[in-house]
């Protein structure tokens, strides 16, 4: 087959159906087609409704599902509204609707009516964290024991492989807390809380797993992850943080499969 | 930076050692170690561990249906209170509750 | 042909990760996530399960491991809903990869995909929006499933849309171009029958009509699915293909009459949204089922069209 570059035939009649059919599809103040109608020459107006309907509702439907917390935190009508500006703005580019809503945390920050809320970006980025892992790679994290078979002068050197599910998300609020309480049905339990929250998403086994991370924490993976040895690393968190913990911090990257792999020092 | 590194590699095995302490055990652990794990580990786990949620939240799935619920204008809505934001009390910022709109948002 | 025999070959050399579940002559049902604990706990005697392809092609996770576990009991019918077949513009190779890679790995009883739309440029819509049905569209659309095809070295069954509007340019029927489409690339056919009584409804003509001029010897697979009521422009009855009830009474007739002319096609009842519990489903594909049995005698094993 002929490649075919579409730009060249964009007024093509043979292509001409799909940009004319598309055009409108997110613009509601823009007319439908010309060229569609009922049958016997009946109007298309609502029969042309129902793509754009079909169009908007799936995708504002998408959100939700990628971001219940947040749904739940706004209230069903806030965030459909929300979502259809988004929808809008910012359609998807790929057909793997779980690839969808990337940018929707930054839109939330922006958004106006949500100025109110200024941890909810940060929620729905969890959120969008937790997706990615349940869908990333299935990987073994790294065993205890790896770790122990380390000549301790060789330790400094050390870097990690990330296993492919693991996410951070910063946080200048309590955002892991306000989460943890949404993301789940039940009785709504009020937070009070006012303490930075930095969530680690792991996905160990078949199961998403998110953890608040303990003062240094953030730093200390943030830097491993980024392929910097566990001594940079670990000289990193506790500049970032005096309480920092090194013992407790290497335990818990552990337990949560923070890491796949050792990929060597030196 | 390594030279003047204070996290020695002295530091830092014995900061490994403590951790894997925590894995130690391949049968249960003794409650002497078990007590030594947890005062050397702190908490084994970071902080919360929220687990078991992929049952109600497994994304957004494709559709090859239409829908019956109508929600394609929608410009001119007012702001509906609901959700648990109420709820929530972050200090330092405006509580969490929506302020209803009263006019309608531009597209 | 010989293209054929050596992709045969080539498959018949790699051991098959899973078992060959044979599909003839059953029904089956969307396979919901919700579901799983049910069907893993009380298993299913006799069924299928369908999924939409692009839901599974993250690169590992839950998905992969409940589709895994089901594929090993039970076929499994790989619904691709997003190639955008229907559409004027180059296939995603990307996506038409991905897609390869499912078929490879899962090695479904059935292969299917839409007469329609989903992609423009580079925007996704999630629907799946009409085409006219001309010479040039029906060029474009054959081209589109040949590659697919040679892509994934095995026909695909093609799926007649709901449909709201018309073309003013279209030349063709819908069956027309359908026939035409089997005859250029030897694709086998998806006949919804929900469909075809939604877009009968919806553009004043005979679903029975439809289905007489329908190439049903050519018809792999069938699907079954709720619809909604609504009302167009001049307040007549406008019905959505909504998936989110049970099989109206309407089309269980133009089923069993389908059924009856072409035999025990595998049928898959869809039901995508206001999902119901596990039970009320499968009592769904239990009456595709009956309706399946009941013509089965009539049809000598081997005459049956059954794909896989």
């Amino acid at each position: 087959m002929q490649p075919v570059d579409f730009q060249d035939h964009r007024h093509d009649v043979r292509i001409g159906y799909a940009a004319d059919f598309a055009g409108p599809l997110l613009d509601p103040e823009r007319p439908p087609p010309a060229f569609i109608a009922g049958p016997n020459g009946k109007a298309a107006k609502k029969r042309y409704a129902v793509y754009r309907n079909n169009v908007t509702v799936s995708l504002i439907n998408a959100l939700a599902a990628t971001f219940p917390a947040t749904l739940r935190i706004t209230g069903v009508d806030f965030f459909r509204a929300m979502a259809r500006f988004h929808v809008r703005a910012t359609p998807p580019t790929s057909p793997l609707l779980f690839e969808y809503g990337y940018d929707f945390p930054d839109f939330i920050e922006r958004y106006e009516y949500a100025g109110s809320m200024p941890w909810l970006a940060d929620v729905a980025r969890i959120e969008r964290a937790w997706l990615d892992a349940y869908h990333a790679a299935d990987a073994a994290p790294l065993p205890p024991q790896a770790l122990a078979s380390i000549p301790p002068a060789h330790l400094a050197d050390t870097i990690l492989t990330p296993h492919p599910a693991t996410r951070i998300v910063r946080s200048r609020y309590p955002a892991v807390t306000i989460f943890a309480a949404n993301r789940v049905g039940g009785p709504v339990t009020p937070i009070e809380a006012s303490e930075p929250e930095d969530a680690l998403v792991t996905r160990p086994g078949m199961e998403v797993v998110v953890r608040r991370l303990p003062p240094g924490g953030a730093v200390f993976l943030t830097r491993l992850l980024a392929g910097e040895p566990l001594a940079a690393a670990a000289e990193a968190a506790l500049t970032d943080d005096s309480e920092f913990d090194l013992s407790a911090n290497i335990a818990g990257m552990i337990e949560a499969g923070v890491f796949n792999d050792i990929r060597g020092g030196g | 930076m390594s030279t003047k590194s204070t996290v020695s590699a002295t530091i830092l095995a014995g900061a490994v050692a403590t951790a894997l302490a925590s894995f130690a055990s391949a049968g249960p652990m003794t409650e002497a170690e078990a007590a030594a794990a947890m005062d050397a580990g702190k908490e084994k786990c970071y902080g919360v561990s929220l687990a078991g949620m992929n049952d109600c939240a497994a994304g957004p799935g494709t559709t090859c249906q239409g829908t019956s619920t109508v929600d394609f204008q929608g410009n001119a809505w007012a702001l509906v209170q609901g959700g648990t934001c109420a709820s929530i009390k972050v200090p330092g910022d405006r509580a969490g509750s929506l302020e209803p709109l009263t006019r309608d948002v531009p597209s | 042909m010989n293209e054929m025999a050596n992709i045969q070959l080539s498959r018949a050399s790699v051991a098959p990760r899973f078992p060959a579940h044979p599909v003839a002559g059953m029904a089956g049902t969307s396979l919901k996530h919700d579901h799983l604990p049910s069907i893993m706990a009380n298993g299913v005697e006799r069924g299928f399960f369908e999924v939409h392809a692009e839901n599974y092609m993250g690169a590992g996770g839950p998905p992969h491991d409940a589709l895994t576990r089901i594929r090993r009991d039970y076929p499994v019918s790989l619904h691709g809903v997003c190639m955008s077949i229907g559409g004027p513009q180059p296939l995603d190779k990307t996506h038409l990869g991905r897609f390869k890679a499912l078929v490879d790995r899962y090695e479904p009883a059935l292969v299917s995909e839409h007469l329609a739309w989903s992609t423009h440029e580079t925007t996704y819509f999630n629907d799946l929006l009409p085409l006219p049905y001309t010479q040039t569209t029906l060029a474009r659309v054959a081209e589109h499933i040949d590659e697919v095809q040679e892509a994934i070295g095995r026909p695909i069954l093609l799926e007649n849309p709901s449909t709201y509007v018309l073309f003013l340019q279209s030349t063709m029927s819908e069956t027309e171009f359908l026939r035409e489409l089997v005859r250029h690339t030897g694709c086998g056919l998806l006949l919804d029958v929900n469909n075809v009584f939604v877009s009968a409804t919806n553009h004043g003509y005979s679903a029975l009509g439809y289905l007489g001029d329908f190439p049903l010897e050519h018809v792999g697979e069938i699907h079954l699915a709720g619809h909604a009521e609504q009302a167009d422009d001049e307040g007549d009855l406008l019905l959505i293909d909504s998936h989110d009830g049970p099989v109206a009474d309407a089309v269980w007739k133009l089923y069993d009459i389908v059924i009856g002319q072409c035999g025990p096609v595998p049928t898959l009842v869809e039901w995508d949204s206001e999902i119901p519990d596990w039970p009320i489903l499968k009592a769904e594909a239990a009456a595709a089922q009956a309706i399946l049995d009941r013509h089965a005698y009539r049809f000598m094993p081997g005459k049956a069209h059954a794909a896989g």
